[in-house]
């Protein structure tokens, strides 16, 4: 994996082998003498001596340089360039439920937009009494709502419809983040410039030189739709829609519209690049199926997995990894050892919010046999994970997007873990 | 004197949080300000299937050749075919059902106003908004005719665009996940014995296409 790892990864088999070469000498020489001590207790530690930087010599925090390699990937051969591209969260390094704001995937099209907030307006026109024009202090005036919900591209394992390609769920599974965000319904902002009647679709469009567009029922707007302007307590980052984004609980990634700069009232959808070309699932008959906003609940294993083996040998075991669902909250999760012959109830544990991350653990005594690890999430509507096989017989291969199969690791008697996909 | 300023405050907490419960029931707050026709015409750009939207303006085909192979062609090819991982804008047509679809405007899109629309809102890529209206007109017919949608001495106009009709408009249907899936994917999973043997069908190991591979 990383250097960092790599190099604490070696140290501690060294020290096992050290260990077993001591037992395997303590035996044939008899009690020659007592097992040398840890060093890292024994020896003083530079830090224990010294100094350390002083308060404000990192004004803006960072993580220890030891989680340098906890980081945002990209996939070179996926995308033409950087611009228009997208790379995953670490989600293999995390745990909890909310993701660290520098480690949140990044999808943009046409690089990240730069943006005065003191130049940044929304506007807000079609069937509206009147068309409105809000600055972000403007906006800021409205009441403001917290509420921590996850954002799952539609992408997201889009490459293994066709098979296992990705040896780490950082690359099948990384285009999803959980945040806490702070924003104003945009209800509130609809109901300033006042509806028309035969209000029913919306339109959504960023101020990035991509200005991308979305149509939205204006059903969802009215119900949980937010313009929030902070994650996770602090201002939305360039690249997660500085200085305003929509959200879109529990609906595909794409939508919630970045550096979100007009929102237009119309009575019917629009049929936009981004809701024709793209994110519309072709079937395996030809037909399309569009507007398929909703995230279907799914799961992985984020722990084994391919860039996080097991690297501690038989014995106590921690299996962890999240859930989530695009309609409701996670009821449930079953782990499975043996590729889907028994399964094993796992334990959720953090808080449970509607279309949000759930995180859950499955602790047992790994006996060091090869495993086929896998998890499946039952939402609150009841509606259980599919596996790829039970996706793939209702719609092809070619969908592209809303992957939510069951995901499967086969983890060997190393403890290496490998994407696969089993009968 | 104290008194009243004690009942100014007061009122004025009445009508603080008045104002709160206000908003909070669809009221109005009375912030923003209404936006002015030049703004509207500087941001209100797109285009719907049935022109709403569309400017008034005109192109045709061999203007819009023109531009595409100056503008266009070293992205997406001299035929619209597309280049290395750039899209292609033409064929495909009848490769839907194939294991490796095709997808194009002519192949695959619904409506040409989206293609009027997004040519314009951010083509070409990195000098977006630079195209006038009767430039977006005529790549446009170009992009048909590259489709063998149109002959050579076709004109697109604001008038006719919406008239036109591309192969797959039918081809769409709504999310029908409700009818199709969710019943079926909400029985009582299995917990125990629930097959006879397990195989490894496919790995990822195979393909070696994962990045950082050497460093795992
Ligand atoms: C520098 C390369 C480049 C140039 C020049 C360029 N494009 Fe593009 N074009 C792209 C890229 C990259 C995309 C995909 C962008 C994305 O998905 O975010 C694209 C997408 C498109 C699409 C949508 C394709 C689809 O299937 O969804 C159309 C239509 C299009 N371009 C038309 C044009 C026209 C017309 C011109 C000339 C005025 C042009 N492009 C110039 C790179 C280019």
């Amino acid at each position: 994996m990383s250097d960092s790892d790599g190099r604490r990864g070696a140290t501690r088999r060294g020290f096992i082998k050290g260990a077993l070469a001591a037992g395997a000498g303590a035996a044939s020489a008899g009690a020659a003498g007592a097992e040398a001590g840890d060093p890292a207790i024994t020896e003083l530690q530079p830090w224990m001596r010294a100094f350390g930087p002083g308060v404000d010599a990192s004004p803006y925090g960072l993580p220890s340089e030891h989680e340098s390699h906890v980081r945002r990937r990209y996939v070179e051969w996926l995308r033409p360039d950087t611009i228009s591209a997208v790379n995953f969260t670490p989600i293999h390094q995390l745990d909890g439920i909310i993701t660290p704001n520098g480690l949140c995937f990044e999808r943009h099209h046409s690089g990240v937009a730069l943006i005065d907030p003191g130049r940044h307006r929304l506007m807000i026109n079609g069937l509206v009494d009147t068309p409105l024009v809000f600055t972000m202090e403007d906006l800021k005036r409205f009441p403001r709502e917290n509420r921590i919900y996850f954002l799952e591209c539609a992408a997201n394992s889009g490459m293994e419809w066709r098979g296992p390609q990705l040896n780490g769920c950082q690359f099948t599974h990384g285009m999803i983040h959980n945040l806490m965000y702070t924003g104003i319904p945009l209800r509130h902002v609809l109901d300033e410039a006042g509806l028309k009647p035969g209000a029913k679709w919306l339109l959504a469009e960023s101020a990035d030189a991509a200005a991308m567009t979305r149509s939205i029922p204006l059903e969802k707007a009215l119900d949980d739709c937010l313009l929030a302007f902070a994650m996770n307590g602090e201002a939305l980052r360039p690249e997660q829609g500085y200085p305003l984004r929509l959200v879109v609980p529990g609906w595909e990634g794409n939508m919630w519209i970045k550096w979100l700069r007009r929102i237009e009232v119309g009575d019917r959808p629009w049929h936009q690049r981004e809701e024709t070309s793209k994110y519309t699932d072709l079937l395996g008959d030809g037909r399309t199926r569009r507007f398929t906003f909703e995230m279907d609940a799914k799961s992985v294993i984020t722990s084994p997995s391919p860039q996080a083996p097991i690297t501690h040998g038989p014995g106590p075991t921690i299996i962890t990894g999240i859930a989530w669902s695009g309609r409701g909250t996670i009821a449930r999760v079953d782990v499975t050892l043996d590729g889907g012959v028994n399964w094993h109830t796992a334990r959720l544990s953090g808080p449970s919010f509607d279309k949000s991350l759930h995180r859950f653990y499955f602790e047992f005594d790994w006996d060091g046999r090869p495993m086929l690890l896998q998890s499946r999430a039952i939402d609150s509507t009841g509606y259980v994970q599919p596996t790829k096989d039970a996706l793939r017989a209702v719609r092809g291969v070619s969908s592209g997007y809303h992957n939510n199969g069951i995901q499967t690791w086969a983890i060997d008697s190393e403890g290496r873990a490998e994407n696969v996909e089993i009968s | 004197m104290s008194r009243f300023r004690d009942l100014a405050a007061l009122s004025l907490g009445v009508i603080l949080a008045a104002s709160a419960a206000f908003a909070q029931q669809g009221g109005k707050l009375g912030l923003g300000r209404p936006a002015s026709p030049d703004e509207l015409a500087a941001w209100d750009i797109d285009v719907r299937p049935d022109g709403l939207g569309l400017p008034e303006g005109r192109g045709d085909v061999l203007t819009g050749e023109e531009l595409y192979t100056g503008l266009c062609a070293a992205c997406h090819g001299d035929f619209g075919e597309g280049t290395g991982r750039l899209p292609a804008l033409a064929g495909g047509e009848g490769t839907l059902t194939d294991e490796f679809p095709v997808k194009t405007v002519g192949s695959f899109w619904p409506y040409l106003s989206t293609v009027w629309d997004y040519v314009h809102r951010t083509m070409p890529y990195g000098n977006s908004q630079s195209l006038s209206d009767d430039e977006v007109y005529a790549l446009t017919a170009y992009i048909l005719y590259l489709n063998d949608l149109v002959d050579e001495d076709f004109v697109l106009t604001r008038e006719n665009l919406p008239a036109i009709r591309l192969p797959n408009e039918g081809g769409f249907i709504p999310d029908d996940r409700a009818g199709t899936e969710l019943p079926a994917f909400s029985a009582e999973p299995c917990m125990e014995n629930c097959k006879d043997r397990v195989e490894i069908t496919a790995r990822a190991g195979a393909l070696d296409v994962t990045p950082e591979a050497e460093e795992r």
